[in-house]
């Protein structure tokens, strides 16, 4: 066997499935097996790591054929740049969580076995790294049923709770419905492809066929629908707020971080490259989906008082930003625009990276929250940096990075993504030009939003005092390991903000094979300092040098401030001379959004109610107030209660077929029989 | 005869540094003359800092390294913005490390940690100067970007230097466009520096605070440096107007003789802002809270007409 990367990337997969087969060996020693199996899976990420970066480092295009599949239908394994990106992807972060499981797991040791836990961890990052690496429509749907399935046993590992049951047959139905899509639409390509044999199921006789406009844009809208339905795009995110939280928070950290760009890598693979070649209003639709997520995706978050759930609804914002990017691209490259839409695709997968490492981190730390307080819910928690404050600062880290803030890698994305919308102006379509710019304002709104709400959830969780009423006594910062995959995450957030041109550098590649165009030649002229995405004229950053400035600039207003030694106080709380303060008395998590729920609370529907107990009959001396909020989701109603409403209508209508009669039954089959003579004669 | 622009940065950085109190002086002193009351004089500020700086700092128990950082913050994000948007020369070594999107997100970053600061000691106040500043501040921002978008259709660039070079070479005058971004631009800038009507830096009523209720627990030269990094923020605002809309005077390559005609042209220019500033805040009362949505409304409004009519007219 030669170190090609692409026997890596397999070697990797199959020490993932080896190690499912293994785990349940050690059954009986638990603690033994968790640090075995997630050294096993942390080294397999590894080496897709080394595999990707090789493979979008060199532009390398290798291909492989696995004897295994169905008789005359083998595997195709292909690995490109694109390919070798998304393996990099979810190698990195899955390097970085299994570090963090090998703690966090050992918290469920003595309230649960956590074999099926490991099994299934091994087997959903195995099936992630093959629908990458595939190169079929059997090998890709094979994989990705077998990503889907094994996440569907992550979500209900704590089965005892009748919502993660419940979550957990949403996402397996969504899930679904969705790969039905993407199953129909390779059945248009393959089926065009192929002409008469049975070799149109490889993506490269889809990529050589002639496909029809008509066929095309069917193709399209089916696997458009069945990947947003995977990557939660609003209208189809339903499941994610409730699937993701239900599952421990280590799959969690992988489901939002790598899992949903699975879906990202379908809708790149099957547009760019497959079909290739689009109208742009394919790429407005991306654009104006990926603008409803963003900007939907962070209200609700805003609304949102459990730590999980708020990450959870971030993923359908940043997924937003994510499609933002593509559409962007797709638009200008249907315009014959290659270089604007190298960047808009750039900025996407950048972002893609960006939030697969933020959004793993920001899950682990809420993991550790909740292994250290055993709390999801934020009104409940407070003043948590003291006690843990290596969590708290990833956490932070996290935020600001998620939150867009420079120096960190969010921003640099999200920076790229509006250098693209502003040279939309160069589209020769005047509606167009008039109505992107807009949708830069969305994201700038969203963008803000998100600061706002990170602000809060940094805030009720570990600024202020304890909120909750019974303040655990075993409060703790969380074990080395759990500490150092958090720690490496923090540092790769950091490192992208600071060093983007290489990044850039690096990625480029991928723009190159898929829109025929390079970006490093105009961003990364300057040396690796500057980043010019399009011209130094145009606009340039410098995350090392903002990075750099506020360090120095800080660091040297504190040594002089502290020539000499000032005292400091430690007081208590000024209160006004009120004297009764209680730690129920501060800002919360449902506070914290009032003003933005009063402002946006049309998009919602938000149910308030007070009331009062009063002392001794009197409404004038109330004894306690009771204030109830609910809030809830306005799609839910509008699109999924008619769905299933009427699939269940549909179903009462078919089983009135069943009476339980066999002679009843035996009519039926006699009428079909005679039907089909009728017509197959 | 030129001078090393890393010379003329330094320079630049130190009348940001220097000058912020003296501008916040300015108008105070302009505002005392329109409501009739004597003045303490241009240079309270600087007695102001200097008492702080002095003074003991009283913490609360549970204040965390956040609290003490986020001064330090405040203070390091002003002083690089300081040395990014060209106020004194075009030419500077910095200029490129920002363009005008990165400028607007080194604000926010001061701005979220001061908003953490505020959760940090956990009273009401705090959390609600710091729920009440984010929202404000995620309005303002995409009429901020349209502003943006639509002074960087005219000039081709987001670029500060390169605007400024557009502007200052008298290839665009008086574009309508550029009108309505200027409009929507003063509206940003009262509410991002927390002027009335958004804000009241003077006050000190519970209900009505917004910025003042984030920093109430700061105290000594924590105080001082938060205080003086929001002095230096209005100043850089305005600077940014400047640069932007009406850079003329500006010393362009780095030459001994422009630099101290363009002081002065700064320092008239600044003085102009002042008195404009304190006509909107004499001439309007404070807003309730629920109506600086429909503020920034208008100024995004303002901003998007800018852009629909550079399409259209120019």
């Amino acid at each position: 066997m030669n170190f090609d990367p692409i026997n890596i990337a397999l070697s990797s997969v199959l020490i993932l499935l080896g190690t499912a087969l293994i785990a349940p060996l050690f059954r009986k020693n638990q603690k033994f097996m968790i640090t075995f199996s997630f050294i096993l899976a942390a080294i397999a990420s590894l080496l897709a790591v080394a595999a990707g970066v090789v493979t979008v480092e060199g532009a390398l295009v290798e291909k492989m054929v696995l004897p295994i599949g169905l008789p005359d239908l083998p595997f195709h394994l292909r690995l490109d740049a694109l390919a070798g990106f998304f393996l990099t992807v979810v190698g990195l972060l899955s390097l970085f969580v299994s570090i963090f499981s090998i703690g966090y797991v050992k918290g469920f040791l003595g309230h649960r076995s956590v074999t099926s836990l490991v099994i299934f961890y091994c087997l959903f990052i195995a099936g992630m790294l093959s629908v990458v690496l595939a190169d079929d429509a059997l090998c890709f749907l094979v994989s990705w049923e077998i990503m889907a399935g094994a996440s569907y046993f992550l979500v209900i590992f704590e089965n005892e709770k009748a919502d993660n049951r419940k979550a957990a047959l949403l996402y397996l139905v969504v899930a679904h419905i969705g790969a039905i899509a993407i199953l129909l639409a390779f059945g248009i390509l393959a089926g065009i492809a192929s002409g008469g044999s049975f070799s149109g199921y490889t993506f490269d006789a889809m990529r050589q066929a002639n496909i029809p406009p008509h066929w095309a844009t069917a193709a399209f809208a089916l696997s458009f629908f069945g990947f947003s339905a995977k990557a939660g795009v609003i209208p189809l995110h339903a499941w994610l707020p409730e699937a993701h939280p239900a599952a421990p928070s280590n799959v969690s950290a992988l489901m939002s971080g790598v899992m949903l760009k699975t879906a990202i890598y379908g809708i790149v693979r099957i547009t760019f490259d497959i079909i290739h070649v689009f109208p742009w209003w394919w790429g407005a639709i991306v654009l104006t989906l990926g603008l409803i997520s963003t900007v939907m995706g962070v209200l609700y978050a805003l609304m949102q008082h459990d730590l999980k759930r708020l990450l959870a609804y971030h993923s359908v914002e940043n997924i937003g930003i994510i499609l933002i990017g593509i559409g962007l691209s797709m638009i200008f490259i249907s315009f014959k625009l290659p270089l604007l839409a190298a960047l808009g695709l750039l900025a996407g997968l950048y972002h893609t990276m960006n939030h697969a490492i933020f959004k793993g981190l920001l899950f682990m730390g809420a993991g550790a929250v909740l292994h250290a307080t055993g709390e999801r819910n934020m009104e409940e928690m407070g003043g948590l940096i003291h006690k843990m404050p290596w969590t708290a600062a990833m956490f932070l880290v996290g935020c600001l990075s998620i939150s867009a803030l420079p120096p960190f890698n969010g921003f640099v994305s999200e920076w790229l993504t509006f250098q693209a919308f502003l040279l939309s102006p160069s589209l020769p379509n005047n509606l167009m030009k008039l109505l992107i710019p807009l949708g830069a304002a969305i994201l700038a709104l969203s963008g803000a939003l998100a600061a706002a709400c990170f602000v809060k959830a940094f805030g009720v969780t570990f600024l202020g005092h304890w909120r909750g009423h019974h303040k655990p006594h075993h409060l703790h910062e969380v074990d080395w390991t759990m500490r150092s995959g958090m720690l490496l995450a923090g540092l790769t957030c950091l490192g992208l903000g600071v060093l983007p041109t290489m990044f850039i550098n690096w990625i480029d590649n991928i723009a190159q094979q898929l829109v025929g165009s390079t970006l490093s030649l105009s961003a990364t002229q300057y040396g690796w300092m500057w980043l010019t995405p399009i011209s130094y004229e145009r606009a340039s950053y410098s995350g090392f040098i903002v990075f750099i400035g506020i360090l120095v600039v800080v660091a040297a207003t504190y040594l002089l401030l502290h020539v000499k030694p000032g005292a400091i106080r430690r007081s208590a709380i000024w209160d006004c001379g009120f004297e009764k303060l209680t730690n129920r008395m501060q800002y919360n998590a449902t506070s914290f959004a009032q003003p933005i729920r009063r402002i946006f609370g049309f998009l919602f529907s938000i149910r308030e109610r007070v009331e009062q107990v009063p002392h001794a009959g009197h409404k004038a001396f109330p004894k306690k107030l009771h204030y109830y909020l609910s809030v809830r989701d306005r799609i839910w109603k509008w699109l999924y209660k008619p769905v299933i409403e009427a699939s269940f209508w549909i179903s009462r209508q078919a089983g009135r077929l069943q009476q339980g009669h066999i002679q009843t039954y035996l009519i039926y089959s006699f009428i079909t029989i005679l039907v089909l003579l009728l017509f197959l004669r | 005869m030129n001078i090393n622009p890393y010379i003329i940065e330094f320079l630049q950085v130190a009348v940001v540094i220097g000058l912020a109190p003296a501008f916040v002086g300015w108008i105070r002193m302009l505002k005392c003359w329109f409501q009739g009351r004597t003045t303490a004089g241009l240079f309270q500020p600087y007695r102001d800092l200097r008492k702080l700086f002095s003074k003991e700092i009283v913490l609360a128990h549970n204040a965390s390294w956040i609290f003490r950082f986020t001064p330090y913050l405040l203070f390091g994000t002003a002083v690089l913005a300081g040395a990014i948007i060209p106020i004194l020369s075009i030419d500077l070594p910095l200029a490129a490390t920002a363009d005008v999107i990165v400028l607007i997100a080194l604000f926010a970053i001061a701005r979220f940690f001061l908003a953490l600061a505020g959760m940090d000691i956990g009273t009401a106040f705090g959390g609600m100067g710091s729920s009440r500043e984010m929202m404000i501040a995620s309005l303002a921002e995409p009429a901020m970007l349209m502003a943006i978008f639509t002074v960087s259709l005219a000039n081709k660039s987001t670029s500060l230097a390169e605007i400024v070079q557009v502007i200052n070479s008298g290839q665009m005058m008086l574009r309508p466009s550029l009108a309505f971004a200027f409009i929507a631009f003063i509206l940003i800038t009262l509410a991002e520096t927390g002027r009335i009507p958004v804000d009241n830096p003077a006050t000190h009523l519970e209900l009505t605070m917004i910025h003042e209720a984030m920093i109430l627990e700061y105290s000594g030269r924590h105080l001082a440096l938060v205080e003086w990094a929001s002095m230096m923020k209005l100043y850089l605002f305005v600077s940014l107007a400047i640069a932007v809309f009406t850079p003329w005077g500006i010393a362009v390559k780095g030459s001994l003789a422009g630099l101290p005609a363009a002081i002065g042209f700064m320092i008239a220019k600044l003085g102009i802002a002042g008195l404009i500033i304190v006509l909107i805040e004499t001439g309007l009362a404070k807003m309730r809270i629920f109506r600086v949505p429909d503020f920034l409304g208008v100024a995004f409004l303002m901003a998007t007409l800018g852009m629909l009519s550079f399409f259209i007219l120019d």
